[in-house]
């Protein structure tokens, strides 16, 4: 097996993705075609839905490298995350051992604790040598775990290595593409940040949220398209307690397609709101009125603009 | 012309870099040495090709936190905003003129540096020009900033003394991470099998494992208009103990608007972190808006502080002038947003204190629990608060019934 050669440079970067249909602007490519190139790790900041795990699906699929997940969660820990030995296995082994009369004690335990037993969990699997190539890494939302897993981390992320008492120190002999998102919702300390290239995903301009919408959905008729993400445009400019990203605006024209709507109207977007804004409050503050005011002001600039 | 003035940038891009990093930290972003070296490895791999490039380059190097996008951006325009310089510095990176021999440094091109630093001081003096223009529009903010040298000996003494005494309580929070524990409830294998295999297997004595628990983060917002101003001197030494003390507390200041003093506060000298604070704040002993700075906390802050099991503590004496449906809505869902809402009120310390004023009226539903704090002796009562046991004196709705 082959393995595919990274992106050469910037551009073949924005090709690289944009053949997996993720419409990256520029600064995104740049960094991650640096993250590739200096193998650092890639840190990824930015509001929900707005596609940081999509880019590690993506590098993974275009670059034929195989994808760990690591889902951080309050209470992750060393066992869950990167190692595991297989006790039922060991306590079997044991008793065979002691039954074929076998007395020293180092030596069943040197046999007990040997990569045989070993379970591997995600940080552990991303350090093995892959025959496509180091894999991609994603450790997503590390904001959801807390302090410790995160000093953890540095380990892991500076040297590609991880330590088991048991068996000593395991090193990637190539480090893995290691993609890091986060949503914000604590700060992630700069020790580890300082490892690792930065980047903030925002929201796409109408442009490119337009490219995004129609490589995604297909099917969808030029105009709505087009009404879809000015009124959303429109809606991040408000006052909202969360505003709507790029997957609420995917979400959004598919259900429109669903309903068979060619053009949006105020009592359509009104029915379909709960498909855009997930907070309570922000629905209520985008009564019919508001609706009606919004998606006429959209109306006439979509106009003007042709 | 652009010749004779412009730089000699040809073999000098990693001083170029070094000064442009320089300039960063200038503008307030930390910019570590190892950056720079990282800087100059990217810009090497990456074979830049226009100011884009160049610029989402360094960008990827130098900036680590969102906030510092914007200080990055106007320090990069004002830098490189010589037409072509940036150019010749692309072109210096190119491979044949990379190997070109290192030229000593002529004249023009310290004073072109100097020229460049000029202009960033210039940008800075701008820009708080700026603030103050801004802040005149609002006639209701006292533009005055609190010196804290101001408290008298007696008062720092006494201050510090009861600060000294305060030991923070064990407020502890279950975690959903395990340790060792005589008294758990779930078998620790790991360290069973370690265990028995020094017997070689034969005794199997069974550890167990009990959950975590570790001390929630504080969130503290701290009311600084001008009805609190006896009070928040205290009170910002207090939270300075606390913040020492623990890892995670976050602090806020708000008058008529919010300040997050966080990053100020953890300074190790008392005086030194109420000094940065004061730095920040321009609205000391002003009015108080304090349902639009919930507001503005509830939007742009608590999804990122209040995590984790979080307990808030709402300093203010609810004086609030206007207080409307917004007060109650945002009061309610800071509420909504924290595992603990603590109102510590200062004017707590009349016996015959009835919630009779509106704010404070509107505010009582959503608290857990009203707490006074008004002198050195009440700080003792507030270490008493964040001890995890809600008290049964202080039950806002006992107040509320009291009025009605």
């Amino acid at each position: 097996m082959t393995v595919k050669p990274l992106p050469a440079s910037i551009e073949a970067t924005l090709d690289l993705l944009a053949k997996a249909g993720y419409i990256a602007d520029r600064s995104l490519a740049t960094v991650l075609y640096l993250a590739l190139k200096m193998g650092r790790p890639l840190f990824v900041e930015g509001e929900a839905g707005v596609g940081k795990t999509e880019i590690a699906k993506v590098l993974s699929a275009t670059l034929g490298r195989r994808l760990i997940r690591l889902q951080c969660y309050e209470g992750l820990d060393i066992s869950s995350a990167v190692y595991e030995w297989n006790y039922g296995a060991q306590m079997i082994a044991i008793r065979l051992a002691e039954a074929e009369g076998e007395g020293d004690k180092a030596r069943i335990e040197h046999d007990v604790f040997s990569e045989r037993f070993l379970i591997k969990r995600p940080l552990l699997q991303a350090l093995e040598p892959d025959p496509a190539g180091p894999p991609v890494l994603l450790i997503d939302e590390i904001d959801r775990t807390d302090e410790a897993f995160e000093a953890f981390l540095l380990e892991v992320l500076a040297d590609f290595q991880v330590t088991v008492p048991e068996l000593g120190t395991v090193k990637a002999a190539q480090p893995p593409i290691v993609l890091v998102t986060s949503n914000r919702t604590r700060e992630v300390h700069d020790a580890l940040k300082r490892r690792c290239l930065y980047h903030w995903v925002g929201y796409p301009n109408a442009g490119r949220e337009l490219k995004i919408l129609r490589t995604k959905v297909p099917g969808i008729a030029k105009k709505l398209s087009e009404q879809v993400v000015a009124f959303v445009q429109a809606l991040r400019k408000e006052d909202l307690f969360k505003q709507p990203g790029v997957a609420e605006t995917l979400d959004w024209a598919g259900a429109l397609t669903e309903l068979d709507v060619v053009a949006l109207d105020p009592a359509t977007v009104s029915d379909t709101l709960g498909a855009l804004l997930k907070y309570q409050d922000d629905i209520a503050r985008l009564d019919g009125s508001k609706v009606k005011t919004l998606l006429d002001e959209v109306k006439s600039e979509l106009r003007a603009a042709e | 012309m652009a010749e004779a003035q412009g730089p000699r940038v040809e073999g000098r891009l990693a001083e170029n870099i070094l000064y442009f990093a320089r300039a960063l930290r200038a503008a307030g972003i930390p910019v570590g040495s190892g950056s720079v070296l990282d800087a100059l490895a990217a810009l090497d791999v990456a074979r830049v090709g226009d100011r884009e490039d160049f610029y989402w380059t360094l960008h990827a190097v130098f900036v680590k936190r969102h906030e510092h996008s914007l200080l990055f951006d106007q320090a990069f325009r004002i830098f490189f905003r010589k037409r072509g310089y940036i150019e010749k510095l692309i072109a210096s990176m190119l491979p044949e003129v990379a190997t070109t021999e290192p030229k000593p440094p002529t004249p023009g091109a310290q004073r072109v540096q100097e020229a460049l630093f000029g202009g960033l001081n210039e940008r800075d003096d701008k820009s708080e020009v700026e603030v103050d223009a801004r802040l005149t529009v609002s006639d209701r903010e006292v533009l005055q900033k609190k010196d804290f040298a101001q408290m008298s000996a007696a008062e720092i003494a006494a201050a510090k003394h009861a600060i000294a005494r305060l030991a923070l309580p064990l407020d502890l929070l279950r975690t959903r991470r395990m340790a060792p524990s005589r008294r758990g409830h779930l078998i620790d294998i790991r360290r069973t099998l370690r265990a028995s295999m020094k017997a070689g297997g034969a005794l199997i004595d069974l550890k167990y494992l009990g959950p975590r628990e570790k001390e929630p983060p504080i969130v503290a917002l701290l009311d600084i208009s001008g009805s609190m101003s006896q009070y928040t001197r205290l009170f910002l030494h207090f939270l300075h103990a606390v913040t020492d003390e623990r890892k995670r507390v976050a602090t806020f200041l708000f008058g008529t608007r919010l300040t997050n003093v966080t990053r100020a506060i953890q300074a190790r000298d008392p005086d030194e972190a109420l000094a940065a604070c004061s730095a920040h704040v321009v609205d000391w002993s002003g009015g108080t808006r304090i349902a639009s700075s919930l507001r503005a906390f509830n939007k742009q802050w608590s999804r990122r502080v209040l995590t984790q099991g979080a307990v808030v503590l709402l300093i203010t004496d609810g004086l609030e002038r206007d207080a409307d449906d917004t007060l109650a809505f945002e009061m309610d869902r800071l509420h909504r947003s924290c595992r603990r809402l603590i109102w510590l009120n200062p004017l707590l310390r009349f016996a015959g204190f009835e919630a009779r004023a509106k704010g404070v009226r509107t505010m009582l539903p959503y608290v857990d629990e009203l707490r006074p704090i008004h002198n050195l002796e009440s700080m003792t009562e507030l270490v008493r608060a964040l001890s995890g046991r809600p008290a049964k004196d202080y039950g806002p709705r006992a107040m509320l019934r009291q009025v009605a």
